[in-house]
């Protein structure tokens, strides 16, 4: 018989070191799986891994990628350390997406410098738009922020839906549901020549130091990491926390907002019915693999936007089927749930009692 | 992408195929195709998608050691796409087939990079020189169907589980009503939406509502055959949707649209293989093969058999056109009057519907 036991303290080293051992093992039952799979486990992993890196198209792809779940990471994590659950990214994104494509829609034909920052300012302002829903109720009224921001997502992507089928249908579409394509005002151009890597790179990794000096520098940042940690200290040094959940809400919902625009108005181009393969939720493994660090998110989003290339590539050059690339993000985040716990807890064998089951 | 790569690609494809043939200095580059195809849902989909892997295996079959063939499934319609086909031309696929959609603008954007690899698009309209685009009549599978359900439906109501509505799905929707209402003036067709090509669990839901509100025959422009598994369950009829899925519902399955697109596949391929290959716009159905009617369930009685043959062949000889007037839509306005028929230009494009639909 084992016990579950809690240890008196989680060693501060093994905190940093088990997304990495979780990395490891994952590799390692990885090439066990391919292995047994009846792979070569170095060409399938090389596949997985290596390949998508080893151009400069892939670094490119694998940067695009990640800066979606960069800046949605970067905004949950400061709101999941403050115990404010936004759960609805997906929803906000869509929003910033529908609204910065909205103004890019509305001066179709203008070519002028300031079209693309008003696109910005609205796409943030919408993302917002759509948290402070959660954040209001939430405030007022004491509702689930969960419940609240989850659902929105669905209500956003039908009102997605609803412009794309509807008044923002391309009028030479063939009644297909798709926006005209964006004007050259509209569009971020690729950054680095040969790839589709945009400006949004730079912005999320902007964000992710200027969170990082916000959290470990100020006042404000500490504030969120005592409202989470520990609610009554922190209402008794006077933080409040009603402040705490507007300002995590609305943050997250304007990041959000912006990495919905920079989707449409970089690789996409236009807007469409499913603007992002659900980036919102995968940003919330994002910021829980990362730490809730915002140093750790950037390596955690690059590590995810590693994982769904490398599935591609894997299907393309090693033949492996496309379930791989879950098993792989299922293992990283088992391996992950499981470190964790035994940095926590500890198992201590227990000698069973005689006769115990007689009873 | 460099040569190495490109070999590997090719042993590993070699290797997968069973074709031993190594590719030497000496072969040229007519002697062995490479093609590639882009799934949107996963091939066990026993739907769509796997239809489309059924004519790649008819590919294999019919040229086999002069191709060796990869696929990538589940593939999001967006910016994910790009990446995925860039990548399959860039590891020296020859021809290409994205078989969604969605896939539409990636591909034109990756066709202007790649001027000499072929891409074969399905369902869409943007052509290039090396882009060409191929669909299927699937509607007159529906018209087919629609005859059986006005024969064979008690209640005078049919459940139609429907994607999204773009005009191949509209065009089914009315095909169908227009086939059952000639035989069953009073028919209704109640259309629910889940707004997804595959979601099994979404599409059971909406087969069970549908048969709540008096539907006793269920139809779908959807990938799963889930909503037939209900059907079963629930003593009603279906019908399968782009395979025979036959072996999900014994009893319930009347027949099913078959798209089979093994034919066109090896046509193209072999063009490749024989330098002939041009970009077209086709539109085969049910004449050419590209749609087929799967054998009759045990419930459709012989007479209602003959009726549906002779549909059939009404379509296959042109004497018999899907939308031939007097049509009227939703608000029982006349817009087709007797003695003439929608154009197919008015077709691809339509965007209301017939008498009868309730969507």
């Amino acid at each position: 018989m084992l016990r579950i036991e809690a240890r008196p303290e989680p060693s501060r080293r093994m905190l940093l070191a088990t997304p990495f051992l979780a990395v490891l093992l994952t590799v390692v039952s990885g090439a066990l799986l391919f292995a047994l799979l009846g792979r070569d486990p170095l060409v399938s992993l090389h596949a997985f891994f290596v390949t998508p890196v080893s151009s400069l198209y892939g670094l490119g792809e694998l940067g695009l990628k990640a800066t979606p779940l960069i800046l949605i990471g970067i905004g949950l994590a400061a709101g999941f350390r403050a115990n404010v659950w936004n759960i609805g990214a997906e929803g906000q994104l869509v929003l910033g997406a529908v609204c910065g494509g909205g103004v890019a829609l509305w001066f179709w034909e203008v070519d002028a410098p300031w079209v693309f920052p008003l696109m910005v300012v609205a796409a943030v302002a919408g993302g917002m738009a759509w948290a402070a829903i959660p954040a209001f109720l939430k405030t007022r009224l004491e509702v689930n922020e969960i419940l609240v921001s989850l659902m929105l997502t669905y209500v956003a992507v039908l009102l997605l839906s609803a412009l794309v089928y509807g008044p923002w249908k391309d009028p030479e579409g063939f009644n297909f549901p798709q926006s005209r394509m964006f004007g050259e005002a509209a569009l971020m151009p690729p950054v680095v020549e040969g790839t589709r890597l945009h400006a949004g790179i730079l912005v999320a990794l902007a964000v992710a130091l200027a969170a990082w000096l916000w959290q470990a520098r100020t006042l404000s940042g500490f504030t969120l990491k005592v409202v989470g940690l520990a609610p009554a200290a922190a209402r008794f040094a006077g933080f409040e926390r009603r402040r705490t959940v507007w300002l995590t809400l609305l943050l997250g919902g304007g990041l959000a907002g912006l990495a919905g625009l920079f989707e449409v108005a970089g690789p996409i181009g236009q807007l469409v019915p499913q603007v992002s393969p659900g980036y919102g939720f995968t940003a919330i493994i994002v910021a829980f693999l990362g730490r809730l660090h915002p140093v750790g998110v950037v390596l955690a989003a690059l590590l995810v936007a590693l994982s769904y290339i490398g599935g591609e590539t894997a299907q393309i050059e090693a033949g492996l089927p496309q379930a791989v690339t879950g098993v792989f993000q299922g293992m990283l985040l088992f391996f992950l749930l499981a470190t964790d716990f035994l940095i926590r807890y500890r198992l201590r064998p227990v000698a069973r009692r005689r006769g115990a089951e007689g009873r | 992408m460099t040569l190495k790569t490109t070999r590997r690609t090719l042993l590993a494809g070699a290797a997968a195929t069973g074709a031993l043939a190594l590719p030497g200095s000496r072969l040229l580059a007519t002697e062995q195709v490479k093609a590639g195809w882009v799934y949107v849902g996963p091939i066990g989909d026993h739907g769509w998608t796997y239809t489309h892997d059924q004519g790649r295996l008819d590919v294999e079959k019919a040229l086999g050691d002069k191709v060796v063939t990869t696929y990538v499934e589940n593939v999001a319609e967006g910016p994910d796409a790009e990446r995925v086909i860039r990548q399959l031309a860039a590891s020296g696929n020859d021809i290409i087939f994205a078989t969604s959609f969605g896939f539409m603008n990636p591909v034109i954007r990756v066709a202007k990079q790649f001027p000499k690899v072929k891409f074969e698009h399905a369902t869409g309209y943007k052509t290039a020189p090396n882009v060409a685009v191929y669909n299927a009549r699937f509607h007159e599978g529906r018209t087919v169907i629609g005859t059986i359900a006005g024969r064979l439906s008690k209640s005078g109501i049919v459940g139609y589980i429907a994607s999204f509505p773009i005009p191949e799905v509209v065009m089914g929707i009315n095909a169908f009503t227009l086939a059952m209402r000639k035989r069953r003036p009073d028919a209704q067709i109640k259309v629910v939406w889940v707004n997804s090509w595959y979601d099994p669990g979404k599409e059971a839901d909406a087969a069970k509502a549908l048969i709540d509100q008096g539907a006793d025959i269920i139809t779908q422009h959807t990938d799963s055959p889930a909503p037939l598994q209900v059907a079963e369950e629930r003593g009603v009829s279906g019908f399968g949707q782009a395979s025979d899925m036959r072996k999900f519902a014994p009893n319930a399955q009347l027949t099913a649209i078959v798209d089979h697109w093994g034919p066109y596949y090896v046509e193209r391929v072999k063009a490749v293989l024989e330098g002939t290959w041009k970009s077209h716009i086709i539109w085969h159905g049910l004449k050419e093969g590209m749609v087929q009617i799967a054998p009759y369930g045990p419930r459709v009685p012989e007479e209602v058999r003959a009726e549906a043959d002779a549909v059939k062949q009404g379509i296959i000889d042109g004497t018999l056109h899907p939308f031939a007037g007097p049509i009227r839509d939703q608000a029982g306005e006349l817009r087709v009057p007797e003695g003439q028929s929608l154009s197919d230009e008015e077709l691809l494009k339509m965007d209301w519907y017939v008498e009868g639909v309730q969507a």
